[in-house]
């Protein structure tokens, strides 16, 4: 067993991984770029921002989700968040009509969203933490059938809904980056920015957290607290994320878990950077090949479920034969 | 000085523990001993704060575990499971450091390093410190675990059942070790027991528990005998005095 370590410098690993984001950056802005430079950068430049904002919140959110419910292959969908946002939207356009959503000015429609999201989890988070029973595992099974629930009353609302306003409803829920709704930029882009400064402040006690509950009350975290709060987190990075291009189920856990693969620390200091650079470069990457090499062919989501999805399976195989 | 004022708990209809008056004196080694079920785990976890007390009080020198900041806690009293499942990969001395967090916040200094180092040669880990917990067996992982509590640099340490999965050798070395760190560095270790020859053969003082109450208390030499464990364990137990050590058979 005297197997020589090879322990990578985190820091070089995460200048690899910056440079790869920044040459997917660099090809999405310049690549078939032809006629007024000035047009070209401005109008790449806020799909990219889009991209990289959607990227960052997905990621990280992933991450620190799974470090609360020490578990690897959970994603936030699973407590039925999107299924909420899938709900919000439908439940708008069948009592307001899609003219009337439409309408609407998107920033505060996207508060609202965000609201009822942060509320639906931390009722949800209260309710199951207050009673005699405090697990995780309970709040996540009790989330899954939310969930259902909420993804049932959306196909219920949808089969009774006007087919026009189905047709409308249905390309709002589509996960798309082509259509990136650029008027919420500054919105997300200032949530995203308060959210990370406080789990900045907060990444050494993201690590004690990665140790288990009982570890952690041990350590001197005050569990109940800490993990309320990188929920509220999650959930806020989850709104802006849906609200910009709308569910993306297995993007997270392919990137959170590429991360865990290549960073060789367990700090959350060099995990969420380097798992927020691995998702801009996959998302901004896959654009352009999906531009280029597909010539649209195909939607970007659809690309990104499928790799996440075979990854998905894998892990489980993986984690069955250990 | 470890006091626990009327400590109750239920699970829905089941009372866990019912009513626990007890103080634990700094320094030396004491086992709570019992059958299953009669509460041992839950009365460690509730002084530990890991669960909930639904009545009573537990003060640690004066400290009442409920209101105290867990971080101020954190610095005198440490406890440890029985599973600790960490889905992280960490190498031994990863885990080890994780012991300064209460003192060093994440941001480890000089002094922090030293005592990572100090506990790691204290439970023999120097050669294993750069390896992952995943590539080691199930006792020096449990040792792995003991160094971190140990690193924490506690004056009260609590084990819940530290013998599980351990060998012969690995469990007599186990308690060997507790009981240096009560000797020689002054600790108060409280720990679970199942084996009550452990309990006899290395604590100071003995704790028995049946039935979610406290059934006798006192040294060795007056909770190892014949008609008390009997009563405690509902089974026929004879005191044997073995080379100065009192042990005790049941399998007739």
């Amino acid at each position: 067993m005297s197997r020589k370590r090879r322990t990578p410098d985190p820091a070089f690993v995460l200048a690899v991984l910056a440079v790869l984001a920044t040459v997917a950056i660099v090809a999405f802005m310049t690549l078939g770029a032809r006629g007024n430079w000035d047009f070209v950068l401005a109008f790449r430049g806020r799909k990219l921002l889009a991209l990289i904002l959607v990227a960052y919140a997905i990621s990280v959110s992933t991450v620190l989700f799974q470090t609360v419910t020490g578990n690897r292959i959970l994603t936030p969908s699973i407590m039925g968040f999107d299924a909420l946002f899938a709900l919000i939207q439908t439940v708008l356009i069948f009592v307001l009509g899609s003219a009337a959503v439409s309408a609407l000015d998107p920033r505060p429609l996207f508060a609202f969203e965000a609201a009822v999201m942060t509320t639906f989890c931390v009722l949800l988070y209260r309710w199951l933490f207050s009673g005699a029973t405090r697990s995780l595992h309970l709040m996540l099974l009790v989330g899954i059938v939310f969930g259902v629930f909420f993804r049932s009353f959306s196909n219920f609302l949808q089969r009774i809904i006007d087919p026009n306003e189905f047709v409308v409803l249905q390309d709002r829920l589509f996960a798309s980056f082509n259509t990136v709704d650029t008027s919420l930029l500054g919105l997300s882009a200032g949530t995203i920015a308060i959210a990370s400064l406080v789990g900045w402040r907060m990444r050494h006690t993201f690590d004690v957290l990665a140790l288990g509950r009982e570890t952690a009350i041990n350590l001197g975290v005050d569990h109940r607290r800490t993990v309320t709060i990188i929920l509220l987190l999650v959930a806020v990075l989850v709104s802006v994320s849906t609200a910009l291009v709308g569910p993306v189920t297995f993007f997270g856990l392919l990137v959170a878990n590429l991360a865990y693969m290549v960073m060789p620390t367990h700090r959350h200091a060099w995990l969420l950077p380097a798992s927020a650079l691995i998702a801009i470069t996959c998302l901004v990457g896959g654009q352009v090949i999906l531009e280029h090499v597909f010539g649209f062919a195909t939607a970007l989501s659809i690309i990104i479920e499928f790799v996440g999805g075979i990854v998905f399976i894998l892990l489980i195989l993986k984690g069955a034969a250990r | 000085m470890i006091e626990i004022r009327d400590l109750v708990k239920a699970y829905d209809d089941s009372i866990v523990v019912d009513g626990v008056s007890l103080q634990i004196a700094a320094g030396g080694v004491t086992s709570i001993i019992g059958p299953n079920g009669a509460g041992k785990s839950t009365l460690l976890s509730m002084v530990s704060r890991l669960v909930a007390m639904d009545r009573g009080s537990v003060t640690v020198d004066g400290l009442d575990v409920t209101t105290t900041p867990g971080d101020v806690l954190a610095r005198r009293l440490s406890v440890l499971r029985q599973d600790n499942h960490i889905t992280t990969r960490l190498t031994v001395r990863d885990l080890v450091a994780f012991g300064r967090y209460p003192y060093s916040k994440g941001r480890p200094t000089v002094e922090d390093a030293r005592h990572i180092d100090g506990a790691l040669s204290f439970l023999d880990l120097g050669d294993l410190a750069d390896r992952f917990l995943d590539e080691l067996s199930g006792g020096q992982r449990q040792r792995a675990f003991v160094a971190m509590v140990l690193c924490q640099d506690t004056d009260y340490m609590l084990f819940d059942e530290p013998l599980n999965n351990l060998d012969i050798r690995h469990a007599v070395s186990m308690m060997r070790l507790l009981r240096r760190a009560a000797r020689e560095l002054g600790k108060t270790v409280v720990v679970v027991l199942h084996d009550i020859n452990v309990a006899s053969c290395f604590c100071d003082h003995i704790v028995a528990m049946k039935a979610a109450r406290i059934a006798a208390q006192g040294t060795p030499e007056e909770i190892i005998e014949q008609t008390i464990l009997s009563d405690i364990y509902e089974v026929p137990i004879r005191v044997h005095e073995i080379d100065g050590q009192r042990i005790t058979t049941y399998y007739r």
